[in-house]
């Protein structure tokens, strides 16, 4: 028992510590804010980072259309949860989720053609239609006049999740689940192809990798996470599905989640998104503190330029995202100092 | 070694140094406006982003009113008024977020939410019921909430979308000599592509069946800085009318592109939300003769706008940066909704007393709004909005308009209060009301039978 509790390496020992804190302790808090304004958001954007990151950061299929696959998982569960009762509800979440991963694959089509700049147009379609789908057939939104519908309640297991931490858990679980299902997928023989695909696709597909059903693969399973992002952001954060909030500056933001946090890293994805979330309230409330007597519309573009400076800043200092940075943080603190080439 | 002296090291210092500001003030800035004895109004404004004209408008407006009743009159029956803003950019997100912030602020809690936003106001439906704080959707909203039986805590004050789109169909008939005149009519209704826009497609279609004419709605997404294709098409179907349900940006460009397709100006009606000088005069000649509806004509000559003029910004304490917006559409309609805050406060007083209240408290005052014309003529607002009258089951009041038109230079005012058929909407919202409970497992309040003329 010692011995297995010695190969445990500090780094582990430190997941399990802030597991135990993120599932025992923090719901334990009773502070709504926390939950609904920074936690909620923060997992539900995290995991379309990872959704993104598979497909830009493993597979090299850069995309700005994961708001719309979001949509897709978002409307789909409300759907099922609508017109079959029946259904589980973790059931209806995963069959939304299958949905966005063959919506995914449609829309993925293309990338056996294009590259670059012209899948980015193509995925920018995809943007464009499902919204256009969404709002143009109200049968969708349940006929409702103004097309946005008040998420259903959330029962699991016969117990309601609806309370600010009850919601929280459910979704902490889900990610934590599809997070560590995405580390293992992105070290298995799919990643390792998709890899190859992203550094080089021509010598890929000479070594015996099939690049059409490794580029499909990584659609489907983005858009499946990115269905599944979506239901979390809309039925546990919101708490309304519509289709206009998944519009393209949501798409922009997950990207930009990904390059900020890191490119082809798990933990960056949520390293992004915390600072995505965080940053901007942190300045909206030092404005508030320190220029209260100011129009706070001037404080707000203030604000705006800043967030883009620091993200320009520590884009330069740091090209491979808040990851690498804090690797290096973490390297210091139990190597030491670290030897300097210079 | 760290050397704080490197580039480097001097990024890694300024980064920590910034971040232990942020933390501090983000902690110490929770503690602001709660002072005792005061009376808490948060405020989900947005002053920039594409609405930033509405934004500043209202809320400067509303803030200006509170300023007049805090240097007039020291408060609400002694009780002093305060406000913080949160911006939200007429986001729903940035709204939750902003809602969740304040809702702990203030002692013994805010008096009520007003955040000038459809997609935020559905957001918060949920919300603001479980914490007990009233939702003020002033003209806009979600329409069955009307049905304060099962939407306690929700109020579309003066005007919800439904009466709103009856009163544009009755204006239309009396302008053509009556209702039966509009059979066999082209009408066109253009909206925009928002929860707000798309409030009021069915009613559209129910009023067209009823009346016996044709309706084509047509979404313009959302900004709407782009309406070719729109007006095309209505240059195609010809339409007697053009009903403008727009919002910030859509509605000059609109009359500018009504305009280039040679559709005549004054045969567009704009709503509740495309009535204001700032969505005029960007248009320049195009929106010479254009009509839209208003219950709350902008000016100055009003009592209570001169009594801002003088003791707000005479003082220096004026919310907006441009004089000239002062009575404007916008500015006027954030005064009135001063005004219905700060009586429902009032109100509330006569029940619990003159102390700071609580959102469940201001909730009764809400519920009890009562405005005739003569306690509006002593508020120095004859003329400026309608007589209101909410009640448990009725918490829109009103539902009445005038009709306006733009010159080139200023508004003139039409038409006296042209009425909504609320009498033919009532069971449409009872039944959608209904259903919104039987779907979330609400149990309606009792209350009285509303009863409409």
């Amino acid at each position: 028992m010692t011995a297995a509790l010695r190969t445990i390496a500090p780094r582990q020992w430190a997941l399990i510590a802030l597991l135990v804190v993120a599932f025992a302790v923090v719901p334990r808090l009773g502070f709504d804010y926390l939950f609904d304004a920074i936690l909620l958001p923060v997992l539900a954007l995290g995991l379309a980072g990872i959704g993104l990151n598979l497909l830009t950061g493993y597979a090299g299929q850069i995309s700005v259309g994961s708001a719309a696959f979001m949509a897709v998982g978002a409307f789909g569960a409300y759907n099922f949860m609508l017109r079959a009762p029946g259904v589980p509800v973790l059931v209806s979440f995963i069959l939304a989720g299958l949905i966005a991963a063959a919506v995914g694959i449609v829309f993925g089509l293309p990338s056996l053609r294009l590259k670059g700049f012209y899948l980015l147009v193509s995925t920018l379609a995809a943007q464009f239609f499902v919204q256009w789908v969404l709002t143009n057939f109200h049968w969708f939104a349940n006929d409702d006049p103004s097309g946005v519908v008040t998420a259903p309640q959330i029962v699991i297991a016969g117990i309601d999740v609806g309370t600010s931490a009850g919601r929280y858990v459910m979704c902490l679980a889900i990610v934590l689940l599809l997070a560590w299902a995405a580390h293992r997928l992105a070290r298995s023989q799919v990643g390792r192809n998709w890899i190859a695909i992203r550094d080089n696709e021509t010598a890929a597909a000479v070594i015996g990798d099939s690049v059409f059903r490794s580029k499909l693969l990584a659609f489907a399973i983005s858009s499946f996470y990115c269905g599944i992002a979506g239901i979390l952001w809309a039925f546990a954060y919101l708490r309304t599905v519509e289709s206009d909030g998944f519009s393209l500056d949501l798409s922009f933001r997950i990207l930009f989640i990904v390059i900020i946090g890191g490119l082809a890293s798990i933990r960056g994805a949520f390293l992004g998104a915390v600072l995505l979330v965080t940053l901007p309230l942190l300045l909206t409330r030092f404005g508030a503190a320190v220029f209260s007597s100011t129009n706070s519309g001037v404080i707000e573009l203030a604000e705006m330029i800043l967030v883009g400076l620091l993200i320009i800043v520590l884009l330069i200092a740091e090209p491979d995202g808040l990851v690498s940075l804090i690797d290096r943080g973490w390297k210091r603190i139990i190597v030491g100092r670290l030897p300097r080439i210079s | 070694m760290f050397n704080p002296f490197s580039t480097r090291g001097s990024v890694i210092a300024a980064a920590v140094l910034a971040s232990a500001m942020l933390t501090a003030s983000a902690f110490g800035s929770s503690a602001t406006a709660a002072d005792h004895g005061e009376e808490y109004f948060p405020l989900q404004s947005y002053r920039v982003g594409p609405y930033a004209a509405g934004g500043t408008g209202f809320f400067g407006g509303f803030i200006d009113y509170m300023n007049l009743v805090n240097i007039r009159d020291g408060g609400v029956d002694g009780v002093k008024l305060t406000w913080s803003e949160c911006e939200t950019e007429y986001e729903v997100e940035r709204g939750v977020e902003c809602y969740e912030r304040m809702k702990t602020q203030g002692k013994p809690g805010p008096a009520a939410m007003n955040p000038l936003s459809v997609g935020i106001a559905y957001a918060l439906l949920d919300r603001a019921t479980t914490d007990k704080i009233p939702l003020i959707t002033i003209n806009h909203g979600r329409t069955d909430t009307t049905d304060g039986a099962v939407f306690p805590y929700i109020f579309p004050l003066l005007l919800n979308p439904w009466s709103e789109a009856s009163a544009m169909v009755n204006y239309a008939a009396g302008r053509d000599g009556g209702l039966d005149k509009l059979k066999g009519k082209n009408i066109v209704v253009l909206y925009h592509g928002s929860p707000y826009g798309k409030e009021t497609i069915p009613i559209f279609a129910m009023l067209a069946q009823k009346y016996g004419f044709n309706v084509t709605e047509i979404e313009v997404p959302h900004p709407g800085n782009e309406q070719e294709s729109q007006w095309l098409q209505i240059q195609r179907i010809a339409p007697e009318y053009v009903f403008l349900r727009g919002w910030g940006v859509m509605n000059p460009v609109a009359l500018k592109t009504a305009q280039k397709v040679g559709f005549p100006a004054d045969h567009i009606i704009g709503n509740i939300w495309s009535n204001s000088e700032e969505d005029v005069k960007p248009a320049g000649a195009a929106a010479v003769g254009y009509i839209a509806l208003t219950d709350h004509p902008s000016g100055t000559d009003f009592p209570v706008m001169q009594e801002i003029i003088k003791r707000v910004y005479g003082t220096g304490q004026g919310n907006l940066d441009d004089k000239s917006r002062i009575g404007s559409g916008y500015h006027t309609l954030g005064v009135i909704n001063g005004i219905l805050n700060v009586e429902a406060l009032r109100i509330a007083h006569t029940h619990f007393g003159d102390k700071a209240l609580d959102g469940e408290q201001v909730q009764w005052g809400f519920d009890h709004l009562d405005l005739d014309d003569k306690r509006i003529a002593q508020l120095g607002a004859t003329g400026l909005l309608p007589p209101i009258h909410v009640t448990c089951a009725d918490h829109e009041g009103a539902g009445a308009v005038k009709f306006q038109q733009w010159d080139g230079t200023k508004w003139v005012v039409k038409t006296g209060w042209v009425y909504a058929d609320r009498k033919l909407l009532r069971p449409l919202i009872e039944a959608s009301a209904n259903k919104y409970a039987a779907d979330h497992h609400i149990t309606p309040r009792a209350c009285d039978k509303v009863a409409l003329k």
